[in-house]
């Protein structure tokens, strides 16, 4: 388990004790919270459950990028270093405290 | 306008199977779709990709899949309505009638909306400032190529399309090639061409930069680009291409009064109807306890729907259940010699 900070576009913050094994997208689907779509549920094909990683030692503390994942982030909305697709960061104790902050828009 | 027992919304596996399973208790079908191609999220989205829950088929790619259902439906000659979309439904006499952006008309008793996660578009720059271009100097697909004879080009990704562009127009035009990050997810042979079109100077080639803002008066003349560290750089461009791939969008679903919870329709499991009399959903599109986005159910989901729409296509005849093993029914609608 660990809680996960989900900050929307608008400033508006949500926080959610995500189980572990559940990726960060879960997280947010399971607690209604606005601002990932996760248009194809997991599957790394459509860029829509992007999210920012701002704090510079948390972007290089979460696991690396799979193969395939920095290719559907260039087809996200205003795609940054700092992105990453949030169903591909799987949660354990070691993402307790996250943060993750929305783009304005998905598609 | 075409008489139809059922309009299928949405050409991918589901919507394959639901007029398969159609054709086999007698019903004629229509299916349209967005794409140019049959096939829906598994041809656009992951053609070569190996699928693994397939019930009885251990691995196949989403094109095989694809091709395999096209096979199976071919005793029925369904008609296809492709790169066209479903605009508008009115209901007349417990009819729908549905309208198409390409004006084509028909008349059903039912609909199954098979749309995945609603329709594919081209994902557009995230710059206010490019709307105002859109469809004239700032486009997203290419028509006609001849309009872009020795005129400054600056295309934006990463993918094929844009790598394919860069080097077809490279020919007859002066085209800029911008990308935010160094690697390209196209073809290998197709970066190694543009490295090489790079370093012949052929194409101006700039990585680890985005799109700022578009600039003209009247007409484009010029657009900003920006790094990641916030240098910004100006283009000289008549014409501006952006090629970032596909986003799904609901579209005009949205507007048919049916219940929606985001972008899924709510449905009950008996037949897949939804709150609107005649409309079924089935697949990524809809919603119910449980619900698993897979196209195992997705397949579940349209056998169903197809004996709903049953129902309504044949009021005065009673749906007997048949196996495709035994009935000789079945057997000559699929056109087997035995």
């Amino acid at each position: 388990m660990a809680k996960i900070k989900y900050i929307e576009f608008n400033g508006t913050e949500h926080e959610a004790d995500v189980a572990n094994g559940l990726s960060v997208m879960e997280g947010a689907i399971q607690n209604d919270i606005p601002g990932i779509d996760a248009d194809c549920g997991g599957g790394m094909s459509c860029a829509t459950c992007h999210v920012y990683i701002n704090d510079d030692e948390w972007f290089k503390k979460l696991p690396e990028k799979e193969m395939g994942e920095d290719d559907m982030l260039d087809q996200a909305f205003e795609p940054k270093p700092n992105s990453r697709l949030s169903c591909q960061l799987i949660v354990s104790d070691d993402l307790e405290g996250l943060t993750v902050h929305m783009p304005e828009k998905q598609v | 306008m075409i008489k139809t027992d059922v309009v299928i919304i949405g050409a991918g596996p589901t919507g394959l199977f639901c007029a398969h399973q159609l054709g086999i208790i007698g019903l004629k079908c229509e299916i349209v779709d967005n794409l140019d191609k049959i096939g829906g999220q598994c041809i656009e989205l992951y053609p070569d990709k190996p699928i693994y829950d397939i019930p009885a088929v251990p691995k196949c790619t989403g094109e095989e899949l694809t091709n395999n259902l096209i096979e199976q439906i071919k005793p029925f000659n369904f008609n296809f309505h492709l790169s066209d979309r479903v605009q508008e439904l009115k209901n007349e006499n417990n009819k729908w009638l549905v309208k198409t952006l390409n004006g084509k008309e028909f008349e059903t008793p039912n609909i199954v909306i098979a749309g995945g996660v609603g329709s594919f578009e081209p994902r557009k720059f995230p710059t206010k400032s490019a709307e105002k271009y859109d469809g004239k100097s700032v486009l997203y697909s290419i028509k006609d190529k001849t309009i872009f004879k020795d005129k400054s080009v600056v295309i934006f990704g990463g993918g094929d399309s844009a790598l394919d562009w860069a080097i077809e127009l490279s020919n007859s035009s002066k085209v800029t090639l911008v990308h935010r990050r160094d690697e390209f997810r196209g073809a290998p042979a197709s970066v190694q061409k543009i490295k090489e079109l790079s370093d012949n100077k052929t194409i101006n080639l700039i990585t680890k930069y985005s799109i700022k803002d578009v600039k003209g008066n009247g007409s484009l003349e010029s657009v900003e680009i920006k790094s990641e560290t916030g240098e910004s750089k100006v283009i000289k461009a008549d014409y501006v291409l952006g090629f970032f791939g596909l986003i799904m969008q609901l579209g005009p679903i949205a507007e048919w009064g049916l219940n929606l919870d985001k972008k899924t329709i709510p449905v009950n499991t008996e037949n897949f109807e939804t709150n609107k009399k005649g409309i079924f959903a089935i697949g990524d599109i809809c919603t119910y306890p449980g619900k698993l986005k897979l196209i195992l159910s997705g397949f579940h989901e349209g056998a169903l729907a197809a004996r709903g729409c049953f129902k309504y296509a044949r009021p005065d005849e009673k749906y007997r259940f048949e196996f495709t093993t035994a009935s000789s029914t079945i057997k000559d609608r699929l056109g087997v010699k035995e």
